[in-house]
């Protein structure tokens, strides 16, 4: 028999990822409920491929695959446990007796602005947003977040104007919406931090100087020549000055 | 997976076995790099162990205006395919949507697009943006490197330009560059104004990294968020000037008056309605196939990256370029099982990590550029025979994280790469401690629908942006250089056909025309096949239940 080449081995080992699993030769197995019927899976998927697994074909709640988008916010319980957790189907390994449902949508409110008219100041989110001042500090929205952010923190500095933490607290916001979704006081933690953070990037930061002269530089024509110099260059040479080039490196 | 093995912070026994050599070097390794490859060696290595290079898995594409070019399989089984739609079963005279500019695809080539055109005196409401999943599900969001932009004193837009033709092996379009890499510091600017946050330092200028093949370091990014950043200022715009969109809306077909393009067919996913779009301008912004997993590879790309704007503008003529030529992203994840083939970051090796052997041994500078460094990974798992083999099968290196605080510091890993960390988090590793098993992924469409400086394409009313465009990174992009394709070229677009909108270009007819002469060339060239393209979305149903379906409802 021939010797599988290279690549054949390399599709042979990922073909579980890149056509959808099949069943035989698993030995460990957790039964999930999605939407409350049961399902038995095997044990090292996502609850996204356990879910593709079970036989569902994703249109809503999929998108990046890869914890950046928000799309498959997912709600979960384990048998035996009040507790309803949050998480991304997509960044979470199934566990035994998960009741689980997914929220595709979350039907939150959003404020519109022009952001070249507001003034730097923490009035403007309170204008937008009035409800942050509803908070009751029951930190469910924390609880709720994925991404294991402190929602109840950054919205206590929105009130208090503090751009600075809303900012650091809220960078790493996916919009989800699973905080929305579960606020007693129905405050839209994601929206009020897509506000501040924009207010903060315009007018919170110093104008970065090299960029601009850069921008500066070029629309005046600065380059023109040397564009010129260098697009009538052979192949040879130009690959000549790659070479160079690369020779002059930064590295770290 | 046995019942038995044991695991140990995160690692089966026999992989921290292969940790302990790791670690046992890291000292003596720690800000030494092994030499850079000569252009031989690159050479040599590509044609070894690229994908692209190695024998097999493509082939000629038979009819259209690339007839003869080599593309991967699986892009010319979705270009030698028939049409979704019977040539009788529509009424396109019943229009839903009549717009000047319609744009298929939210990430931020088609956001931007949006946007400069709004700016350049298109009505608002003559704009139309349609997405296959939601507005920002597009693999823009997943960036996590950074965007390039030569704007530090040491740099300039030249010594970008001759980095990104060295990157492409020198077969990128000359003028479609310059333009590249002239906006660039243009768009970082803008988007700056907008309110997206890139990192910066003390003094507040932006604190800059290198990438693979670039230079000089000139890596704008936002944490390891940068796409994320970038995407939800642009959406969040996008939505305040209330610019009309639909979502769970692919296009499944162009409409065009024979040659011109003059709208798009629509379809809504959940309720299997049609929807005719007349449109003066299209532009495609859909991004690239990773979803066809080329060659057998795992992917980083998000669930839509199909090609479906890519098959639709072949068919109605559009040409094509670099169409042989993909890229593998060197560092994809190998395990665990959960996260196979997502991204970690290039920066990662830019602020310090090394790929490492099992043996604890450095075998590639980590810098080379992406095809370059994917080969070598390749080469040494399954030609040298020193990678590691997981519970799973598949096959990896290390990428020795650790070094990046030895390099850059304690606690420097948490705040630039808190994606990364919470991800291996999730699954009981913990990367600044550990090293992360890595084999490369399929990442990016090199080449695409041929494309000049402002997104023109060959056929009139159709213009192209971002991943699905061909020209600009030639057979290779560089690190950077794709968020910042997607937004120089998305606004870009979004001026030209602002432009061409203005100067009072009347609506077409709409017609089908297209595919019927489609048709009679798969017929022509005798392809006998039932395959139907675009593909929308892939099919990961398990085995079992799909051996069990049954279609009564």
């Amino acid at each position: 028999m021939e010797e599988k080449s290279v690549l054949e081995k390399i599709a042979e080992a990922n073909r579980p990822v890149t056509t959808g699993i099949d069943g035989r030769g698993i030995e460990n197995w957790v039964t999930i409920y999605i939407m409350g019927r049961a399902y038995k899976v095997p044990a090292d998927l996502t609850i996204m491929q356990a879910m593709e697994f079970a036989g569902y074909r994703f249109i809503r709640s999929c998108g990046c695959r890869a914890g950046f988008c928000g799309a498959c916010a997912t709600i979960y319980r384990k048998e035996g446990d009040y507790k309803l957790k949050g998480v991304l189907a997509c960044q979470t390994r199934v566990e035994d007796g998960m009741y689980l449902v997914q929220i595709p949508f979350a039907p939150a409110e959003k404020a519109t602005y022009d952001i070249d008219k507001e003034s730097y100041n923490g009035a403007a989110l309170l204008k937008y947003y009035p409800e942050i001042a509803r908070c009751v500090s029951c930190n469910t929205c924390t609880k709720a977040c994925p991404q294991d952010l402190k929602v109840m923190e950054y919205i206590n500095a929105a009130v208090r104007g503090d751009f600075e933490t809303v900012v650091e607290e809220s960078f790493d916001c996916i919009q989800c919406g699973l905080c929305a979704i579960r606020c007693p006081a129905e405050i839209v933690h994601y929206n009020l931090a897509q506000l501040a953070r924009r207010m903060y990037g315009k007018y919170g930061l110093v104008e970065e100087k090299n960029v601009k002269k850069r921008v500066e530089e070029i629309e005046g024509g600065k380059y023109e020549k040397e564009f010129k110099k260098v697009m009538g260059l052979s192949p040879d040479e130009l690959k000549e000055v790659y070479v160079d080039q690369q020779k002059t490196r930064e590295v770290y | 997976m046995g019942k038995e093995m044991k695991y140990i912070r995160g690692y089966p026994e026999y992989m921290r076995e292969s940790i302990a050599l790791v670690e046992k070097t890291r000292e003596k390794r720690a800000g030494k790099l092994p030499p850079q490859m000569t252009m031989d060696g690159r050479e040599e290595v590509l044609n070894l162990c690229h994908p692209d290079y190695a024998p097999g898995g493509k082939r000629a594409i038979s009819i259209g205006p690339n007839e003869g070019d080599i593309a991967p399989n699986e892009v010319v089984d979705l270009l030698e395919a028939w049409s979704l739609i019977g040539m009788d079963e529509l009424d396109l005279d019943n229009i839903d949507y009549d717009t000047d500019i319609l744009i298929i695809g939210g990430g931020l080539a088609g956001t931007s697009a949006a946007l400069l055109a709004d700016d350049s005196g298109v009505a608002t409401d003559r704009i139309l943006l349609t997405n296959k999943l939601r507005h920002g599900d597009a693999n823009s969001i997943m960036a996590q490197g950074g965007t390039q932009a030569a704007d530090r004193p040491n740099d300039s837009p030249i010594i970008h330009y001759i980095d990104t033709l060295g990157g492409g092996h020198f077969t990128n379009k000359p003028d479609v560059v310059k333009a590249l890499v002239e906006d660039a510091p243009k768009v970082i600017k803008w988007l700056s104004e907008l309110g997206a946050i890139f990192d910066r330092d003390e003094g507040g200028n932006f604190t800059e990294l290198s990438g693979g093949g670039a230079a000089r370091k000139r890596m704008h990014a936002c944490e390891d968020y940068t796409g994320l950043e970038e995407l939800r200022v642009l959406r969040d715009e996008f939505r305040n000037r209330k610019i009309p969109f639909l979502e769970y809306s692919p296009v499944i077909e162009l409409l065009t008056d024979g040659d011109r393009v003059t709208g798009a067919v629509l379809f809504n996913l959940e309720t299997g309605e049609y929807k005719i779009v007349r449109a003066k301008a299209v532009i495609l912004a859909t991004g690239g196939l990773g979803r066809l997993h080329v060659r057998g590879f795992p992917t980083t790309n998000h669930y839509g990256a199909s090609a479906d704007g890519l098959v639709i503008a072949y068919r109605a003529g559009a040409k094509l370029r670099d169409m042989d030529s993909m890229q593998y992203h060197p560092t994809g994840a190998a395990y665990p099982q959960q996260i196979i083939g997502l991204l970690l970051t290039e920066k990662l090796r830019t602020s310090g990590a090394q790929v490492i052997n099992g043996k604890g041994e450095a075998f590639v500078f980590p810098l080379e550029p992406r095809d370059v460094e994917a080969s070598a990974i390749i080469r040494e798992c399954y030609i040298r025979d020193n990678g590691i083999t997981t519970p799973t099968g598949m096959r990896g290196v290390w990428l020795d994280t650790p070094l990046i605080e030895i390099v850059k510091g304690e606690g420097y890993a948490q705040s630039a790469f808190p994606a990364m960390v919470r991800m291996f988090k999730r699954f009981g590793i913990d990367m600044t401690e550990d090293p992360v098993l890595i084999f490369p992924t399929l990442h990016y469409q090199n080449g695409g629908v041929e494309t000049d400086p402002w997104g023109r394409t060959n056929l009139k009313g159709l213009w192209v942006a971002g991943e699905i465009s061909g020209g600009v990174h030639g057979k290779n992009r560089l690190m950077g250089n794709s968020t910042l394709d997607c937004v120089v070229f998305g606004r870009r677009a979004g001026t030209s056909t602002a432009e061409y909108i203005n100067s009072g270009e009347p609506a077409g007819k709409m017609t089908l025309e297209h595919v019927k002469r489609y048709n009679k060339m798969l017929k022509g060239a005798r392809i006998k096949t039932d395959r139907k393209s675009p593909m929308i979305l892939p099919d990961y149903r398990g085995k079992m239940a799909l051996a069990r379906m049954i279609d009564v409802f």
